[in-house]
């Protein structure tokens, strides 16, 4: 799932939450070190297009899924969902559980052989094998110009994070960061991203992981931090997953369970797992099929994980916090902290000298993982979907890799002028959430058609997706001009931003699946043997029979669905 | 010959809980009234010293037993 745009007001602040010392600062260090010295000795090892592009094919199931994850787990993801944890109590959890479990399970198992067998370097390249360049060159469009406008949105926000909580220099914080992650995935290539990925991924949880625990030690329990949340806001919804979403009005989101299952449960969660690029082309990288299916499950279980370290220190904040969190347009006006500072909150609250290194090193490893998942996408996508495709048809494989390398580089200054713009007109943030979902949402229906439906023809595909992405703008601008729209674009007049994103979503789905359907059955389909390893029914799936039973994807699959809805039982 | 990311997560983890672990001992206890009195540096820093020194085992044994694999 996308971060919550943290709308940061940084340059009202000027007292600084935390303060480091030297043990702090040696932490820091050893860490940029570190990544620095692995894309170092990376570079000797990616010499080829396959290399740089795809790590070279070959990692395994382990490394491919916890840097699938891990790209997605930047730090305004931990920290404005701990906001929203706070803010909206535990239902903040869908966005871990049903928003990703069913998507991830289903890219393993049911989407993974199609990408794989295909042989694509990317999702843009899997629409071109499928439905030809037209569709290739509107999804590589379109997914450039995101890629590098969200890069951009993340910098910026992460620098003004650094700027309340030690006191920063915005600049400062935005170059040192990217320079180093322009230095590292542009020498060693996606494995240098991945391998760093799988670094900062363990560092996260190294860093993040005392605040549950002291803050359970401290509350006495999860059943007392419940009684004390309760006790304070003078009811007991906040801490109930599914029991108080039978209406609109009985909890505190607003929302309603048809809402989280069909709008967040299908078409915004499968949307982005399953055909944003960003996180797809770390399971490419795997060496084989079994290894890519597998990928997403261990993905799975590590995600079903996640909100130990963010919805609970969230909820530890509201019971336990003696001051009371704002939103962010009051504090502008009155001062405090918001609701999205309560992470730093909690890790001030119990980490000294020594580990508030380790912590803040977790929230610079997650924004540096970010955005090195999203140039490297980017470098992909900018380098075999647009440049050999359009512009330079047939160089050699070392012009395209050196192509990659300044294209890294090239994608970190763009992000930075993004950055900078930003900062200059920051209501750019309010509309990143809409901005993804008009290409998301119709990509999913376009690809899902592609796999499993034979006779979708490239007309109806380019037409689909097009139509989709157009229907979605047109939906926000009708939004735009007459507020009065909300109420049949999001079945309410009372809808929040979140709910109009994940209905728009829904809508421009359909559109895309109706348009694409109604297209291809007036158009002359592929023939069956130019389908061959793109579509269900003519592509060889290679059998498992022979795999010990431990080591197939769909019991351990089955293992994380099961674990899955204990989880939500547990938590009803 | 490839790298098995074992090994540098497990060198990193080790310095970084020798460090905490050093500080620790070193440091005044005062300083742990936020971690509710608990010498935090030193406990945290030992768990990361036996994580780091997993990982540096595996990844090293593994690179002695198969040079050549993928890691």
């Amino acid at each position: 799932m996308p971060s919550l745009p943290l709308v940061l007001a940084a340059e009202t602040v000027s007292t600084k939450l935390l303060s480091l010392s030297l043990p702090d600062l040696v932490i820091i260090v050893a860490y940029f070190a570190m990544v620095l010295g692995i894309g170092w000795y990376l570079k000797r090892q990616t010499q080829t297009g396959e290399d740089f592009f795809l790590a070279g094919r070959e990692m395994t199931a382990w490394i491919a899924g916890l840097s699938f994850l891990s790209a997605n787990l930047g730090s305004l993801e931990l920290m404005g969902w701990a906001g929203a944890a706070y803010q909206y109590g535990i239902l903040a959890t869908h966005w871990y559980w049903i928003g990703a479990i069913p998507a991830m399970l289903f890219l393993g198992i049911v989407m993974m052989p199609f990408y794989y067998i295909s042989k694509t370097h990317s999702v843009p390249g899997y629409l071109q094998l499928r439905f030809g360049e037209n569709s290739r060159a509107f999804a590589a469009i379109s997914f450039a110009f995101m890629t590098i406008l969200m890069s951009g949105v993340n910098m910026f926000a992460m620098a003004s994070v650094m700027k309340v909580v030690l006191g920063w220099d915005i600049n400062f914080s935005i170059w040192v960061s990217s320079l180093t992650v322009a230095a590292y995935v542009s020498l060693g290539g996606l494995k240098s991203a991945i391998f760093n990925e799988v670094l900062q991924f363990v560092l996260i949880w190294a860093g993040a992981m005392l605040i549950p625990i002291l803050g359970l030690i401290e509350a006495g329990g999860w059943e007392n931090l419940k009684m004390e949340i309760a006790g304070r806001l003078g009811r007991s919804d906040y801490t109930h997953v599914w029991s108080t979403l039978g209406s609109f009005q009985d909890n505190p989101m607003g929302i309603h369970w048809t809402g989280i299952v069909f709008g967040l449960g299908w078409v915004v969660s499968f949307g982005y797992w399953t055909t944003d690029f960003l996180v797809v082309q770390r399971v490419l990288s795997a060496k084989d099929l079994r290894s890519a299916k597998m990928a997403p499950i261990i993905g799975a279980a590590f995600k079903m994980m996640v909100p130990l370290i963010v919805i609970l220190p969230g909820l530890l904040g509201l019971g336990l916090l003696d001051m009371k969190l704002l939103p962010e347009s009051e504090v502008k006006l009155t001062g405090g902290y918001s609701y999205n500072d309560v992470l730093p909150l909690m890790m001030a609250r119990y980490l000294g000298p020594g580990l508030l290194g380790l912590g803040i090193t977790a929230l610079i490893a997650g924004f540096m993982a970010g955005m090195a998942g999203n140039v490297s996408a980017f470098a992909t996508v900018w380098t075999y979907d647009i440049y050999r495709a359009f512009i330079k048809k047939d160089a050699t494989d070392a012009h395209y890799v050196s192509m990659g390398r300044w294209c890294t580089i090239i994608g970190i200054f763009v992000s930075i002028g993004t950055a900078y713009l930003v900062m200059q007109f920051s209501s750019i943030m309010d509309y990143v959430q809409a901005l993804f979902s008009f290409f998301i949402a119709p990509l999913f229906g376009t690809v899902l058609l592609g796999m499993l439906w034979k006779r979708a023809t490239p007309a109806g595909g380019f037409w689909g997706l097009l139509a989709g992405t157009v229907s979605s703008i047109a939906m926000w601008f009708w939004v735009y001009m007459s507020p009065g729209a909300l109420a049949y674009v999001a079945l309410s007049p009372h809808a929040k931003p979140m709910a109009e994103n994940m209905y728009r979503g829904l809508w421009s789905w359909i559109i895309c699946v109706v348009v694409t359907v109604a297209v291809s059955l007036v158009t002359r389909p592929k023939t069956d043997q130019e389908l061959v390893g793109l579509v269900y029914g003519c592509t060889p799936i290679p059998s498992e029979q022979h795999v010990l039973l431990w080591r197939r994807p769909i019991l351990w699959a089955g293992v994380v669905g099961a674990a899955f809805i204990a989880l939500n039982v547990i938590f009803w | 010959m490839n790298l098995d990311i074992r090994t540098p997560i497990g060198l990193l983890f080790l310095s970084l809980g020798g460090l905490l672990v050093i500080y620790g001992f070193f440091s005044d206890p005062g300083i742990y009234f936020r971690s509710l009195n608990i010498n935090i540096n030193l406990w945290w820093g030992l768990a990361l010293l036996v994580f780091g020194g997993i990982m540096t085992y595996f990844g090293r044994r593994k690179t002695k037993l198969r040079p050549s694999s993928t890691p």
